[in-house]
């Protein structure tokens, strides 16, 4: 039986990694009918459904172990509650941003993914394996584009160029360990942080630079931010998702 | 009837007229998802697996699965999701890719453990045809397991069964 620290620790993290991937899939959804190109749209939705798909596997971990409901939590929390990384929660902006955004995700996805099937915490491990190979295909589709928009027109250079100055500080906070992660790293559930960054880095940094784009200069030391703070998109995004499940709470579906 | 003389082929038997709703030739034995069957005084308990972890159709495969299993006699049913080992397209059976061959889809090519690499660099087989003169035109398409190809005999576009 895992002891009660280690087993919060847990939840948390967990709560974790499902909001991020929840709260990326809704803002990958709103490109739905409104994608570059018909095939575009059809693949990209594909994307937010997979993510979605993971953050339900992620909630249903948590739940094993708390005994909550996944959909009480998603639509009955309130921003200050939802643990997800700010960089997620941002608006979708143009097709390069989405673009971009989906990338270093999905490449800190795949470094973590690929530590976690080894974790000492076996479902957590079990879904690692899962999840990573659907996660391949997502990599392979948003490396293509960010190939074809950094070394493309001068427009799409520009705005793929402008993503990566704005999100490239948020993408530190994918990396912030939660504060019970260390009995998690101890217990060897969870790989550590720096680790983990140190290997998305390793990734990310020659390819960008293959797409001819720059990592902004961090002239200013950042101070980390935690997963309780959000931006104020993330309140407008869940009174979105969340109106018709709170219009009536004891419906059933 | 009483869960003692239900057998396990007689589960296994029932679930092969539980069809995939979106690709609706293939049930969920030939797709490979089931993981066992067991049966004892208490109830009959299934084992199956995620195919693609976003299907929306694993829901009703689940609900499907349980009230055919009912309809057998069994009163207490429940079915268990598994998720190691992983589901992999490998698991489909050869009446099954015949069976998705038949309807249209081109079943996925065969790998042994890396099926992005097949996804990508393997020509995909024409269902209509039989041609492998075929390019990749989309690796998503109108649900998560199927990529969209174009035959370049037929000149017209068909659907592979994503590799997994």
């Amino acid at each position: 039986m895992m002891q009660s620290p280690t087993r919060d620790a847990l939840t948390e993290r967990l709560l974790a990694m499902a909001d991020d991937e929840l709260i990326l899939a809704h803002r990958n959804s709103e490109w739905t009918g409104h994608g570059p190109i018909l095939e575009e749209d059809i693949a990209f939705t594909n994307i937010a459904l997979d993510e979605l798909g993971h953050a339900s596997i992620w909630y249903g971990l948590r739940c094993e172990l708390t005994g909550e409901d996944a959909d009480r939590l998603i639509f009955f929390r309130n921003a200050g509650q939802y643990r997800n990384v700010q960089m997620v929660e941002l608006p979708r902006g143009d097709w390069a941003f989405s673009m971009l955004r989906q990338y270093l995700f999905d490449a800190a996805e795949a470094v973590t993914l690929a530590n976690l099937k080894v974790s000492a915490h076996r479902p957590l491990a079990a879904a690692a394996a899962k999840i990573a190979t659907e996660e391949l295909y997502h990599l392979r589709h948003t490396m293509l584009w960010l190939q074809r928009l950094g070394r493309g027109t001068e427009e799409s250079h520009a705005r793929t160029q402008a993503a990566l100055d704005t999100l490239w500080p948020y993408a530190r906070q994918l990396f912030v360990p939660l504060p019970g992660d260390g009995a998690l790293v101890a217990a060897d559930i969870l790989p550590e942080a720096a680790s983990l960054r140190r290997e998305w880095e390793a990734r990310v940094r020659p390819f960008l630079a293959e797409c001819n784009l720059a990592i902004p200069d961090e002239a200013l030391p950042r101070r980390d931010i935690p997963r309780t703070e959000h931006t104020e998109q993330l309140m407008a995004l869940l009174s979105e998702m969340q109106a018709v499940a709170r219009m009536d709470p004891e419906a059933t579906w | 009837m009483s869960e003692t003389t239900i057998t396990v082929q007689a589960v296994y038997e029932a679930l092969t007229h539980v069809m995939d709703p979106e690709i609706p030739v293939i049930s969920v034995v030939d797709m490979g998802i089931i993981r066992g069957v067991a049966v004892s005084p208490e109830g009959v308990t299934v084992a199956m697996t995620p195919s693609f972890s976003g299907c929306p159709a694993l829901d009703v495969m689940r609900r499907d699965i349980e009230a055919a299993v009912r309809a057998l006699g069994a009163a207490r049913v429940t079915v268990d999701v598994e998720l190691a080992p992983g589901w992999s397209t490998e698991a489909i059976s050869e009446a099954g890719r015949e069976k998705l061959r038949r309807f249209g889809l081109a079943p996925p090519p065969r790998h042994t453990g890396d099926p992005v690499a097949v996804a990508f660099f393997d020509s995909a087989e024409c269902p209509r045809c039989g041609s492998t003169n075929t390019t990749l035109r989309n690796a998503f398409g109108p649900t998560l397991c199927r990529m969209i190809w174009y035959c370049n005999e037929c000149r017209d576009a068909f659907e592979q069964f994503k590799p997994l």
